[in-house]
Formats: C-alpha cells, sequence, structure tokens
C-alpha cells in the first residue's frame, strides 16, 4: 500500500509545479505589463459591430447527441481495458461474454446510425 | 537531522530535479516546434520562413514569447472572469503534467506507476474541458461556435483512441508504458497493428485540433474559434498547451507502436544511439508528419469529420479489437499477466 501510493508522489508534486507555474506565467505579466483597459477594446469581438446579443445562443442538438453517444462508448472503453489486460486469464468465456456485450451495444449503434443521430448535413 | 535529510528533503529534490528535467526541455521543444513548423511550411511553399532575429531565424521562438509576455492582459467585460481565465491555466496545466508518465528510455521515467495509459487517457480525455470552459466563458459567438465545434470534434475522436489503446493493451498484456514498450522487443506493435497505427495518427490530428481537423478555430468563418477573446499570456498558454500537447500525441505513437526507446534492429550500429536518442527520432518523425500535413491538406467539412470518425474510425477500430482477442486467443499468444 506504502509502495503504490508512494509511486504518485512524483506525479502529485509536479501537479503542484505544473499549477504554480500557469498561475505564476499569468500573474507576472499581469503585474508586469501596464493594463489600460477601455470599455471599447474590453467589448467581445463581433467583426468591428457591437456585440447584438448575449453570446449564449440556442445551438445544433447534435452536439447533445454526440455527447451522449461519447458516454456510452468511453465507459465501454473503460470495460475494455481490465478486459484486455486480463483476457489470458479468463479465456474463452472472458471472450465470449465481452463479444456478447460488444453485440448489444453495436444493435444500438446500427440502430441510431439508421435513424440518423450521425448525419451532419 | 540526518534522517530527515536523507528521508524527504533529498528524495524532494532529487523529483524536483526530474521535473525540471522533463519541463524546461518541453518548453523548448515547444518553441522549437512553432519555429519549425514555419520553417518546413515555409520551404513547402517556396519561402524563406522566419529568418531575421538571430542565425537562421533562431531566436525567433523566443522574440515571440517575449511579445506575448509584454501584452496586456485583455478580459472582456462580458465574460466569466473566473472561468475566462481557468480555461488557459487548465489547458497548459494538463499539457504538462501528461508527461510525468512518459518513460524516455529504459527506466527514465519520473512516475512508473503500473496504470500509466490509464493517466494518459484521463489527462488527455480532461484536455476538452478547457475548451469549452474558453468558448462558453468568452461570451462571443466565434468563441462559442468554435468551442462547441471542438468539443464535438475531441470527443468523437476519443472513442477510437480508446479501441486503439485498448487493441495494443491485449497484445502488450500491461497497462504501464514500460512494459508496453518491452513487450515490443521482437516486433513493433506497428506491423501488426498498422491499421490502428493509422487511426491512431488521424485521430491524434484530430484530437490536437490540427489541420485537417482545425474547424475549431478555422479563420475564414470562425476568425479564431475559442481563443478569439484571449490575448497576451492566456492566449499564450493555450498556444503552448495545443502544442505541448502534439508533442504527447507522437510521444504516445512512438511508445505504442513504434517501440519508444528501442532501436529498429538490435544490431551493432543501431544500439549504438542511446535509447532516448532513438525516441525523440521517433516523435520527430511523427512530428513532421503533422506539419506536412498542415501543408499539404486542404480542410475537412464538419459533417465529413463527424463521418469520418463516427462511421469509419469506430465501427473499424471496434471490429479490429475484437479480431485481435479472437486471434490472439486462438493462438494461444495472449500474453500470461
Amino acid at each position: 500500500m506504502e509502495d503504490t501510493l508512494r509511486e504518485y508522489l512524483p506525479i502529485l508534486i509536479f501537479l503542484v509545479i505544473a499549477v504554480a507555474m500557469a498561475v505564476g506565467m499569468l500573474v507576472m505579466s499581469y503585474i508586469v505589463v501596464p493594463q489600460h483597459p477601455d470599455s471599447e477594446k474590453d467589448s467581445a469581438y463581433e467583426c468591428g459591430f457591437e456585440a447584438f446579443e448575449d453570446a449564449r445562443v440556442k445551438f445544433d442538438v447534435r452536439f447533445y447527441l454526440v455527447a451522449i453517444l461519447f458516454i456510452v462508448f468511453d465507459l465501454e472503453v473503460a470495460f475494455l481495458f481490465p478486459w484486455a489486460i486480463t483476457l489470458g486469464k479468463i479465456g474463452m468465456f472472458g471472450f465470449w461474454s465481452m463479444v456478447v456485450f460488444l453485440a448489444i451495444l453495436t444493435v444500438g449503434f446500427i440502430y441510431e446510425w439508421k435513424k440518423g443521430a450521425l448525419e451532419w448535413e | 537531522m540526518a534522517e530527515l535529510w536523507d528521508g524527504y528533503l533529498w528524495p524532494l529534490i532529487v523529483i524536483i530535479a526530474k521535473i525540471v528535467l522533463i519541463v524546461g526541455p518541453l518548453l523548448i521543444a515547444v518553441a522549437y516546434l512553432t519555429y519549425a513548423e514555419r520553417k518546413v511550411i515555409g520551404a513547402m511553399q517556396m519561402r524563406k520562413g522566419p529568418n531575421v532575429v538571430g542565425p537562421f531565424g533562431l531566436l525567433q521562438p523566443m522574440a515571440d514569447g517575449v511579445k506575448l509576455f509584454l501584452k496586456e492582459t485583455v478580459i472582456p467585460t462580458g465574460a466569466n472572469r473566473v472561468v475566462f481565465v481557468l480555461a488557459p491555466v487548465l489547458t497548459f496545466f494538463l499539457a504538462l503534467v501528461a508527461w510525468a508518465v512518459i518513460p524516455f528510455s529504459e527506466g527514465w521515467v519520473l512516475a512508473d506507476i503500473n496504470v500509466g495509459i490509464l493517466y494518459l487517457f484521463a489527462i488527455s480525455s480532461l484536455g476538452v474541458y478547457g475548451i469549452i470552459m474558453a468558448g462558453w466563458a468568452s461570451n462571443s459567438k466565434y468563441a462559442f461556435l468554435g468551442g462547441l465545434r471542438s468539443a464535438g470534434q475531441m470527443v468523437s475522436y476519443e472513442v477510437s483512441i480508446g479501441f486503439v489503446l485498448v487493441a495494443v493493451l491485449l497484445t502488450a498484456g500491461s497497462l504501464n508504458l514500460s512494459k508496453i514498450v518491452e513487450a515490443q522487443r521482437s516486433v513493433w506493435f506497428v506491423i501488426p497493428h498498422l491499421p490502428m497505427f493509422v487511426i491512431f495518427y488521424i485521430s491524434g490530428l484530430a484530437e490536437t485540433n490540427r489541420c485537417p481537423f482545425d474547424l475549431p478555430e478555422a479563420e475564414s468563418e470562425l476568425v479564431a474559434g475559442y481563443n478569439v477573446e484571449y490575448s497576451a499570456m492566456t492566449f499564450a498558454q493555450f498556444f503552448l498547451g495545443e502544442y505541448a500537447n502534439m508533442i504527447l500525441m507522437a510521444a504516445m505513437g512512438a511508445i505504442l507502436f513504434l517501440g519508444g526507446w528501442l532501436p529498429p534492429f538490435d544490431v551493432a550500429p543501431f544500439n549504438w544511439l542511446p535509447g532516448i536518442v532513438w525516441f525523440f527520432l521517433k516523435i520527430a518523425f511523427l512530428l513532421f508528419g503533422f506539419l506536412w500535413v498542415r501543408a499539404t491538406f486542404p480542410r475537412y467539412r464538419y459533417d465529413q469529420l463527424m463521418r469520418l470518425g463516427w462511421k469509419v474510425f469506430l465501427p473499424f477500430s471496434l471490429f479490429w479489437v475484437v479480431l485481435t482477442a479472437g486471434v490472439l486467443l486462438a493462438l494461444g499468444r495472449l500474453p500470461q499477466g
């Protein structure tokens, strides 16, 4: 237990140093450089016009679909990781269990393909 | 006192020295990758590229860095200030910490954890947060659209990268990156898994928002995409993070498919070079491909991009995972972890 945790210690120190570097760079530049904000400079860019409205507008529902599909398939990948490592031990039984699982997912994938969830025009 | 020194302080100093040895060269590599990009594309377009600052323009990246450092940090009035500033910090931070588990040569690794590849996968998945946060917090239409596009594109190609990793894991039998490299002593995985290598490389281009998949910053329609409102160091951090991620992708490609630090043949002239030189040569080779692609191909349309990711790469890589598992099982060649 102790040893596994010790392996992660360098990563923890790296995280701290990386945060310090990232924040430090910004803060140093902000302090060193004279700041002259004015209302024109600080307005959102829109081809030189005044911005018409708030930018948080409605957007295409297909981005949601992609996000949902991503969750399904990324979870599938997460299941496949331990399976791939232990396949040598679990043998045929493990292989066919995963094939059944993947087959069910593939049916769903074909369904959404036919439904047109993957179409962008 | 001696116990405190030997038990805590000295190991701490060693770890910090190692981190500096990773981050320093990494930032220099990023700087000179931008230089190489401009020189290579310049040469491919019969131009000279940067050649004014310093001999052969070699000081150009330094001049660019100093210029960005000395610019005013503009934060738009409509923006969510905290999220707006957090986004580039997060992007840069993630691009750095991913390097903690990369083995540069035999035993040359900061943290030799046994789930190295999961760590890499997790960190590179988090990268999309920086971009969504930037796109949303800017409160600008271009940034918003660019952020959405980029997020959709990154998650789509991440799925295929996941399946590619599973195929490699099946052959290597370990999540530890050093062991994956060692498993390639007899043959590099690029030979049995050539189609997976191609998918990984193209997905890598899409993951890092590189040409021909640079729709998030398509300058002719979205100006600069999610980083349109960013200036000075906030922009520089996005830029550094993006290029560090490119190098990371190339390093992952070298480790997973091209045998990491191993020489191509373990015979006399090849194994004279130390492992780290081979590793860097492979990274440089893959990165040159990134630049070459940018100079050669026109940009994809978004529907083509999504079709390639979901309708070609995803089914094919899924099929390849099952095929690999089946073949290895039938031949009894699975690694007995």
